[in-house]
């Protein structure tokens, strides 16, 4: 103390004070401030670049040279913008083979992924640089293996309420009109199913974090993977239930044995020889 | 055919089609001749089985093996019924389940088709026909069965007492009245019910399962909600569900309802519901206005929902009109506002009964 005391009238002291006040502030700001946007590390911006060149070769033709869509002369949608899209919905239609389109048709089928992870990892982060927008998920949401029988019986409720119209109870997928359809959820990882329900893609709604909380997704999608662990009696009949079971007995099995007893009434070893 | 199958024939109805019955000439000019002669019974001829020893003691063999494999069939059915246990898998299936089908089933199968083979190998085959006996009965028994009528009448004296007679027929004719008065018992009428559900004014739009109450800022265009009203989700001062059991599932047989955002150029609302919506996202209600599904089928960039039942779609976009299916009236909408929190309320009821349609379902009624 006494050092401070006999050097405060020192010509440096007033800076040293002021060189103090700022490291303590920027010491204080560093501790509290939130984490930077990952986007300004540079190996984000070399992913971004990366992305950016794998567009245009790409993806450009349909979606224009940055991603801002087009449209067709009749005001059509030729290929949607893809701004604020995000992460998740790049993840999810490059990651499952829907894009690129292979060709126009009513929806867009699934296919083995054309691209590798890093090619869409860089994809992704390019689309997610141009405006903010669903990131992919984290992986506490999409990590299923230690749900409770609690979360797994609301995930049902969840999954019978918003999900079953279009991809019936079991998650076998059903038609939709003009050759649209509901696909199958069987094989599909936790985190497109999580990414599928955030981002709405094609004809499907979008089901929203705020609405449909992480934890209820987590919950929805652990339902969906332990109805389709069960094993099913038989054949499954995608689960469709008693009423195609039942036209399946009728139409082949009763059929079938009106067939059956047709054959085995008209046939039958005849002898020309008489019994002597 | 051999002579003792002819002989074993029993005689009454029964007869053996003789060439010169074929051959009959018409009986008369109205009843003209057969157009196409009777060609009789083709030849009988004996089964291998018939003409062969060896072979008929084969097929004894091959249905009484059946039989006894359909024996050890169903001991294996009681056998796997105690030891499997329940929830071993084989294949992707049961085993249990497999094992006790396959049994039994195996079982079956082996006892109907050995009966099948025993027939058609070692039974005897010869054709027979038996005519048509005439229905009526004969003059005797006619006369016999009118006679004990006339008797019974006679000696009951119900033609005698017209008093007990009398009072007989209206202690019967009167036992239709119950049936008639426990018709009641279908009602009471529905009254207004059918016109109204459990929202009201003020009401927020939640979320259904979680009831979480939405805020426009929560829906994004394309989303769909599938919503409720907020008092399925309230409990009284007791702490008691307002509703609970059958009420709450009749009350939300009518309120359920479906919010869906769609960009607000899209929309062409319908006459007098022009600002139902807030800012692009509007309520129907979810049960279709034909029998009464729950219908969330919802494709958001073609803004149709289809009805899973029968196929009616509505076009959300344009006031819930019916563009395809056998629905009749469009789709209910929900008024909707912004309560001072800033949720999503209902600003009345529906201004139109929700479900499927009904005699009354044009008259105005509060």
């Amino acid at each position: 103390m006494r050092f401070l005391s006999t050097h405060r009238r020192h010509p440096l002291a007033g800076y040293a004070v002021l060189l103090f006040g700022l490291l303590l502030a920027g010491a204080l700001y560093y501790a509290f401030a939130p984490g930077k946007a990952e986007a300004d590390t540079a190996g984000d911006t070399a992913k971004i670049d990366e992305g950016r060149q794998l567009f245009l070769v790409g993806c450009a033709s349909c979606h224009g040279m940055n991603a801002e869509g087009i449209m067709t002369k009749r005001g059509g949608n030729y290929g949607p913008s893809l701004i604020g899209v995000g992460a998740a919905a790049v993840d999810f239609q490059v990651g499952t083979g829907r894009m690129p389109l292979a060709q126009t048709a009513p929806q867009a089928p699934n296919k083995p992924p054309v691209y590798d992870e890093d090619e869409t990892e860089a994809l992704a982060a390019y689309i997610a640089s141009l405006a903010p927008g669903p990131a992919i998920p984290d992986e506490e949401y999409t990590d299923v293996s230690e749900i409770s029988q609690e979360d797994l019986t609301r995930g049902g409720e969840f999954f019978r309420t918003n999900c079953t119209a279009c991809h019936n109870s079991v998650g076998a997928g059903g038609a939709l009109p003009s050759g649209r359809y509901a696909p199958p959820l069987r094989n599909v990882s936790a985190r497109h199913i999580y990414e599928a329900m955030q981002t709405g893609p094609q004809q499907m709604p979008v089901f929203s974090d705020d609405v449909v909380t992480p934890e209820d997704k987590r919950a929805i999608i652990a339902y969906i993977k332990n109805v389709q662990a069960q094993p099913q009696g038989g054949f499954g009949g995608g689960g469709l239930g008693p009423v195609v079971d039942g036209m399946f007995a009728w139409i082949i099995g009763i059929g079938g044995l009106v067939a059956v007893s047709v054959w085995l009434a008209a046939h039958g070893a005849r002898v020309k020889k008489k019994r002597s | 055919m051999s002579s003792e199958s002819h002989d074993a024939q029993p005689s009454d109805g029964v007869a053996q089609p003789t060439g010169d019955e074929v051959a009959r000439p018409p009986r008369n000019d109205i009843e003209p001749a057969e157009p196409i002669e009777n060609p009789g019974l083709p030849e009988h001829l004996p089964r291998p089985t018939d003409v062969d020893p060896k072979l008929e003691k084969r097929a004894e063999r091959q249905v009484a093996g059946m039989f006894t494999a359909a024996i050890i069939l169903t001991i294996g059915f009681c056998v796997a019924y105690f030891t499997i246990p329940k929830d071993a898998v084989i294949f992707g299936w049961f085993s249990l389940n497999l094992a006790l089908g396959l049994t039994l089933g195996g079982a079956l199968f082996l006892i109907g088709i050995g009966a099948i083979q025993w027939a058609k190998k070692l039974m005897k085959d010869h054709e027979i026909i038996e005519m048509r006996h005439p229905a009526r009965s004969s003059d005797d028994d006619r006369e016999a069965a009118l006679g004990v009528l006339d008797e019974g009448v006679a000696e009951s004296g119900f033609g005698r007492r017209p008093l007990i007679r009398r009072s007989l027929i209206g202690a019967v004719a009167i036992l239709g009245l119950p049936a008639i008065v426990m018709l009641r018992d279908l009602g009471p009428l529905p009254g207004n019910k059918l016109f109204h559900t459990v929202w009201r004014k003020g009401m927020r739009v939640v979320n259904d399962v979680s009831g979480i109450p939405l805020r426009p800022s929560d829906i994004e265009v394309g989303q769909l909600v599938n919503a409720q009203p907020a008092v399925f989700f309230e409990t009284d001062s007791h702490g008691h569900a307002v509703f609970h059991g059958t009420e709450l599932l009749q009350a939300k047989a009518k309120a359920s309802v479906i919010a869906v955002r769609i960009r607000p150029d899209d929309i062409k609302p319908r006459k007098g519901q022009a600002n139902w919506d807030v800012d692009g996202i509007m309520v129907y209600s979810k049960i279709c206005t034909h029998v009464g599904c729950p219908i969330s089928l919802w494709e958001q960039q073609t803004h149709h929902l289809l009805c899973p039942c029968h196929q009616t779609t509505y076009d959300l976009a344009d006031g819930g009109k019916v563009i395809f299916g056998p629905g009749k009236r469009p789709l209910p909408q929900l008024p909707l506002a912004v309560d001072s929190d800033g949720y999503l309320i209902a600003t009345s009821d529906f201004h139109e009964p929700v479900g499927p349609s009904f005699p009354e379902v044009n008259q105005h009624r509060d």
